[in-house]
């Protein structure tokens, strides 16, 4: 379970708004409390995604990712939050205490379900928030986690402060 | 040795610290090291064959190993590697299933086969009866022609199977099947809504199927008038895509659990008792099944049927509709299933609660090492012979019929008679003479009687007074008598004044 305030998920959904047609990105920063994840700083993220630079390594056979990892696919479909960012993150983590949560992004003209991708790149512990942004209009937000054995992609609540 | 920083999302697999000394001379012999200390981390890291994930990156220092020498980039004492996660994610060009493994061949959730779902056709009249569903971007014609193809199993015609199978059909799924051996009674219509007056004493198959047609003519209907068993359900459920339980006893329950988890169909769960309902969907391919919920059943006598516990009538309204709602949700591929959750709903506080469900990877039936290939004999493994149908044995020599005892009664006898039923029900009903002991309290209470005196014991129908004389006798009382029938007996052949409920 995951606790975000209003204003929080309003900050998440003007950021899809604004990067629009593009996929969004940020990071959920915050402490743990009784196994309630709670959320201090929802922070946007630089998209850093480069077509044809990454996702060339099929997640595993059973998908057809490869396939559709063949076409141009840039920042409207996909999301990077660069491995340097996240260093500076888990370096920021041990200075203040202050725990990476989870991720967000958006959806653009998609609903707020984890598609393939999202679950095949996706961590355990993380909350994954995902906020459909509908012709530029910010619709249906949903959290997600993936499952300890890789094998699904759990809904999880997000609970108002 | 080497000091490996650990993000927070992988402390939980490399005993709970964020940072590690690690011996090793390059990345590769680090990671070795790491993953023989720490096997479940090891999955996260390295794909099948020991190469690193995609999505894993180790740093040295502030430099990616990638674009040093890779897994045998040098490593030193005192230099800190670190395990970077990398964050990305997006949308495919095709809507994928989000939730578990995709299946070759299989839209949505997986569970309509795509050459069916290409296969069905709409008429011009179910173009129109549907013009709500298809003017939603949601649903669409695509989205009917998955509810023409999609067979469903409703497991049940009575309080839950009532409102599901009217709005399944009212939703225009193609082909429902309906499992129920039961006939209508006059006790059923507060809740059972599918039946009506005119259909008591009739099959409830029968009726439902008749009521189904009512509201839309395109469905498909097959009925099962025969008890769901091992025998005969893996052959009844193989056909379907979906099985809903609307089922009203504990071995049911097992029995429907397994042989959706045996053939890797999506069982919708519901349940009621009383105010409470709760509503989910096992489907082990994708989550937890019943087992990893309940593993055991309660011991039986334990939890009331509706017939003994009472239910709000609309409660299971409610229930049912959730499940209708799944059941749509699984067949369109939309929405969060309650896949890995525990809906409980409160009807008198009017809330909704969800609790996260976990795969039990003990699971007898859908873990990791499962003992259960085939179905078993529910009854036994429920403790039971036959819950709602069966009183508890009791031999004839401590049997008294109604008749019996009104003639002591009229004697003018002196009698010890124990009613074990609830005080609400005491105060519908009662037999004259006679002092209440709710069965619940019957063991404790035990001391207030006399064990060698006669004891008649009587509750509604005769088999929670079974259950009491059982209990006593097994305490050393030596002259029990069940009245046989109970109160229903005595209304229907003593005193028609009492009330029958």
């Amino acid at each position: 379970m995951i606790r975000l305030s209003e204003a929080q998920r309003e900050a998440i959904r003007a950021h899809g708004a604004q990067e629009f047609p593009y996929e969004c990105c940020g990071v959920l920063l915050g402490d743990v409390e009784n196994r309630v994840k709670i959320v201090h700083e929802v922070r946007p993220l630089r998209n850093t995604f480069q077509p044809g630079a990454e996702f060339e390594e099929p997640a595993s056979p059973q998908t057809d990712s490869s396939r559709e990892a063949q076409e141009a696919v840039g920042r409207e479909r996909r999301y990077l939050i660069s491995p340097e960012e996240m260093l500076a993150l888990m370096q920021e983590e041990r200075r203040t205490k202050r725990k990476v949560l989870g991720f967000y992004h958006s959806h653009p003209n998609h609903p707020a379900r984890p598609s393939k991708y999202d679950w095949e790149w996706a961590f355990p512990w993380y909350t994954y928030i995902i906020v459909s942004v509908l012709n530029g209009e910010p619709a249906d937000m949903t959290a997600w986690q993936q499952d300890e054995d890789r094998q699904a992609f759990i809904p999880e609540e997000i609970q108002d402060f | 040795m080497a000091k490996v920083l650990i993000p927070t999302a992988l402390q939980q697999y490399a005993g709970g610290t964020d940072e590690l000394e690690i011996p090793g001379g390059t990345v590769k012999e680090v990671l070795s090291h790491l993953a023989e200390r720490y096997p479940d981390l090891k999955k996260h890291l390295l794909n099948e064959k020991g190469e690193l994930r995609h999505f894993v990156n180790i740093y040295k220092g502030a430099e990616d190993t990638r674009s040093l020498q890779g897994l045998q980039t040098p490593v030193g004492d005192n230099d800190e590697l670190s395990i970077v996660p990398s964050i990305a994610g997006g949308t495919g060009t095709v809507e994928r299933p989000a939730v578990g493994v995709p299946q070759p061949g299989r839209d949505g959730f997986g569970v309509i086969d795509t050459a069916r779902e290409e296969a069905a056709t709409l008429s011009n009249e179910e173009i129109l009866r549907y013009s709500r569903h298809l003017i939603l971007p949601e649903v669409g014609l695509e989205g009917q022609k998955k509810l023409k193809a999609a067979k469903v199993l409703c497991i049940g015609a009575g309080g839950l199977g009532s409102p599901l199978a009217l709005y399944l059909a009212a939703a225009g799924v193609g082909t429902i099947g309906l499992v129920d051996f039961d006939a209508v009674d006059l006790t059923n219509l507060q809740r059972q809504i599918i039946h009506g007056t005119n259909d008591v004493g009739r099959p409830k198959l029968q009726s439902a199927i008749e009521a189904i047609k009512d509201i839309n003519p395109n469905v498909e209907v097959i009925g099962f008038e025969d008890r769901f068993t091992s025998d005969n359900a893996m052959q009844i459920v193989r056909d379907f895509d979906i099985v809903v339980d609307g089922t009203d006893n504990f071995p049911t329950r097992y029995l429907t659990n397994d042989v959706c988890v045996l053939l890797g169909k999506p069982n919708v769960y519901g349940s009621i008792f009383r105010f409470e309902g709760q509503a989910s969907v096992f489907w082990a391919e994708k989550g937890p099944c019943y087992r990893c919920l309940y593993p055991e059943p309660p011991p039986p006598g334990l939890v009331p049927s509706c017939a003994e516990g009472g239910v709000l009538g609309v409660l299971p309204g409610i229930v049912g509709c959730i499940q209708a709602n799944e059941a749509i949700k699984l067949i369109l591929g939309i929405g969060q299933p309650l896949i890995g959750r525990l809906l409980l709903f409160n009807a008198l506080k009017m809330e909704f609660r969800p609790l996260r469900l976990r795969k039990d990877p003990n699971c007898p039936i859908c873990g990791e090492h499962p003992t259960i290939h085939e179905l078993i004999d529910y009854e036994q493994f429920c403790g039971i012979r036959g819950e709602e149908t069966e009183p508890q044995p009791v031999e004839e020599s401590e049997e008294i019929t109604v008749r019996e005892l009104k003639e002591r009664m009229d004697r003018g006898e002196a009698l010890t008679i124990i009613d074990v039923r609830e005080p609400h029900e005491y105060a519908i009903a009662r037999i004259p003479g006679t002092r209440l002991i709710p069965l619940g309290q019957v063991a404790e209470r035990a001391v207030e009687l006399d064990p060698n005196a006669e004891i008649i014991l009587h509750c509604r129908s005769g088999k929670r007074s079974a259950d009491a004389l059982n209990q006593l006798k097994a305490r050393g009382f030596k002259r029990l008598k069940n009245l046989k029938g109970g109160i229903l007996a005595w209304s229907e052949e003593i005193d028609p004044t009492v009330p029958k409920y």
